[in-house]
């Protein structure tokens, strides 16, 4: 597969299945503010995942669309990170999912906007603005459980102790990585981890949550699609119109 | 989305004649009353009931839309509908603002939805099975919805009225969009032609249901014209609505379940219009008094939203108070 098809396609997929996970919530969220604010966060994931998808089947030269893509592949095709595709858990987990990836995000789409691939760089300048917004709402909501109550101190541990295996993986490099940094195409996101581990611990500062930020993680393997047991449930869900009446407009 | 709006709604009053009278002028006047001015008590009640009735009408109607967001069939219809059930939830957050410049909390009224006190459109009574029940919903209900909402856009109550004119904007983009989906359909394949049509067999009744019980059983309908909280009678706008739909539902080549329907050119003064078959009002009161399809599961989902959620309002309430008093003790200790 082309490396520069494989790599647009691999954030399409992590913007599309995170944007899924947080969609979940609506309508059943802690309090109405809520029921709007993740909603609004799921669009902007979803709003770049298709100019992701679009941008990857140019590259592809096959014809393939946005739907084609994001819904028409098996699971071992999906190349999402697999800290996207857990389960929502409670709200800690969702907020602090949310907090370390968008933290991470924050720091690539930075770099992202000077890519040579000018298509890749608009969305950036885009989804940077976004982005933004998701780590201070979801950086605010870690201060207020982990400087809240005994029980959401206690959360956001638990959240904490679930997700710190799955942050490492957001930063590997491999071959596909290393032939978009030689292309000027994306960033050594090696080079990403010391600013991102700063982020992440100032907030734990604020939170008064006694951890380190979490880089020795041993879960991987979503860039090889190799998924979690949770992922055939998110892509039965995403997948069943199109695969039930196959071919059709909608 | 609406709901059939004043179903034991408690319009009486005990003031005496003179101030009724002179509020009565006001309302007459068209003059909009304002939070802080003096009203009957019965006007009050009824505007916290009915505004709060469509205030959990929305977040309630989450419910059944957002049950196809995971499912929805393309990323375009996926993103429109999340910003249709979003939209939703925010027309709750502005008539429970509405609500609460009369005296009521939001905490109150939620507490009452959960209890099974306060009522809340029967139509999110009715499950969403099918994709095409997204596009029903956005045609048929919102379209009643807006039937219902465009005379309350001149309500006589400031902020109910103010709120509905943003309301009715987007209820109208989400009716276009619902025809939209029913028609791309409607245009498909045989088997997505069906998915329409079935859709709208179990939708039709239920939406002409919407506009509540006819005028003849309506108790409550005489007092809120003369305050003018209402415009227009629960039969009137009905009729409107048949009237409007049924071109539409031809259009479509989709067909309305009602054997009884004909065109009248008799009817409205001359005009013309539908003369349609009797409503079941036996499933209409079976399902406001609790006996729908999806009355428990719907009360469920939002109770259970709500009490997962308490130890998240709890910690918000305690960061802010720890926030408020640290801030307090540095000020103190600066002096």
């Amino acid at each position: 597969m082309d490396a520069h098809f494989e790599y647009v396609l691999r954030l399409a997929d992590d913007q599309l299945v995170l944007g899924h996970r947080i969609s979940e919530w609506c309508g059943h969220a802690p309090m109405l503010e809520e029921d709007l604010a993740l909603p609004n966060i799921a669009l902007d994931l979803i709003g770049q995942a298709r100019m992701l998808y679009t941008h990857a089947g140019e590259i592809e030269g096959n014809g393939r669309n946005e739907d084609q893509l994001a819904y028409l592949r098996p699971e071992q095709e999906y190349r999402n990170l697999l800290i996207v595709e857990r389960e929502n858990g409670d709200f800690a987990h969702t907020m602090l999912r949310l907090f370390f990836y968008a933290s991470f995000m924050e720091l690539f789409w930075e770099k992202m906007l000077t890519s040579s691939d000018e298509v890749l760089a608009g969305i950036a300048a885009k989804a940077i603005k976004e982005v933004r917004y998701h780590v201070r709402h979801s950086a605010e909501w870690v201060i207020r459980m982990g400087d809240g109550t005994d029980e959401s101190a206690r959360r956001l541990e638990d959240a904490y102790d679930d997700l710190e295996a799955y942050c490492t993986e957001m930063f590997e490099m491999d071959d596909v990585a290393r032939d978009m940094v030689a292309a000027g195409i994306g960033p050594d996101t090696q080079a990403l981890v010391e600013s991102w581990k700063a982020k992440v611990e100032a907030i734990f500062r604020e939170a008064m949550l006694n951890r380190f930020a979490p880089v020795e993680g041993h879960r991987s393997g979503g860039r090889k699609g190799q998924h979690g047991e949770e992922m055939g449930f998110l892509l039965a869900d995403l997948q069943y119109m199109q695969r039930t009446y196959p071919g059709l407009n909608w | 989305m609406y709901s059939q709006g004043l179903i034991g709604a408690d319009t009486s009053t005990e003031e005496s004649e003179e101030f009724l009278r002179a509020f009565q002028e006001r309302i007459d006047a068209e003059q909009k009353i304002e939070p802080n001015d003096v009203m009957p008590a019965g006007y009050r009640k009824t505007l916290i009931r009915q505004i709060g009735q469509h205030a959990h009408s929305e977040i309630v109607g989450m419910l059944p839309e957002g049950n196809w967001i995971t499912r929805a069939p393309t990323l375009k219809r996926k993103a429109a509908l999340l910003a249709k059930v979003q939209d939703e939830g925010g027309h709750g957050l502005y008539l429970y603002s509405a609500a609460e410049t009369l005296g009521v909390s939001r905490e109150q009224m939620t507490e009452e939805l959960h209890a099974g006190k306060a009522k809340y459109s029967s139509i999110f009574n009715y499950p969403t099975l099918t994709w095409a029940d997204i596009g029903t919903i956005g045609w048929l209900v919102d379209g009643a919805a807006i039937m219902n909402q465009i005379p309350l856009c001149r309500c006589s109550f400031g902020p109910y009225a103010r709120a509905m004119i943003r309301v009715c904007k987007e209820e109208s983009f989400h009716q276009r969009q619902g025809y939209e989906i029913v028609m791309t359909l409607a245009k498909g394949s045989p088997e997505q032609k069906a998915m329409a049509q079935e859709s709208l067999d179990r939708w039709w009744w239920p939406v002409l249901m919407m506009f509540g019980p006819h005028d003849s059983d309506s108790q409550h309908g005489d007092q809120s014209m003369r305050w003018k909280i209402k415009r227009f009678s629960n039969d009137e706008l009905r009729q409107k609505f048949v009237d409007a739909t049924i071109p539409q539902a031809e259009y479509l080549g989709l067909t309305v379940p009602d054997p009884d329907l004909k065109w009248n050119p008799e009817k409205n003064d001359g005009r013309g219009g539908y003369d349609f078959g009797a409503i079941d009002w036996d499933e209409f009161w079976r399902v406001v008094k609790g006996k729908g399809i999806m009355n428990r599961e719907r009360i469920r989902d939002r109770r259970k939203a709500w009490d997962d959620g308490e130890w998240v309002r709890e910690a918000a309430l305690a960061h802010a108070q720890k926030r408020a008093e640290r801030m307090a003790a540095e000020q103190q200790a600066a002096e």
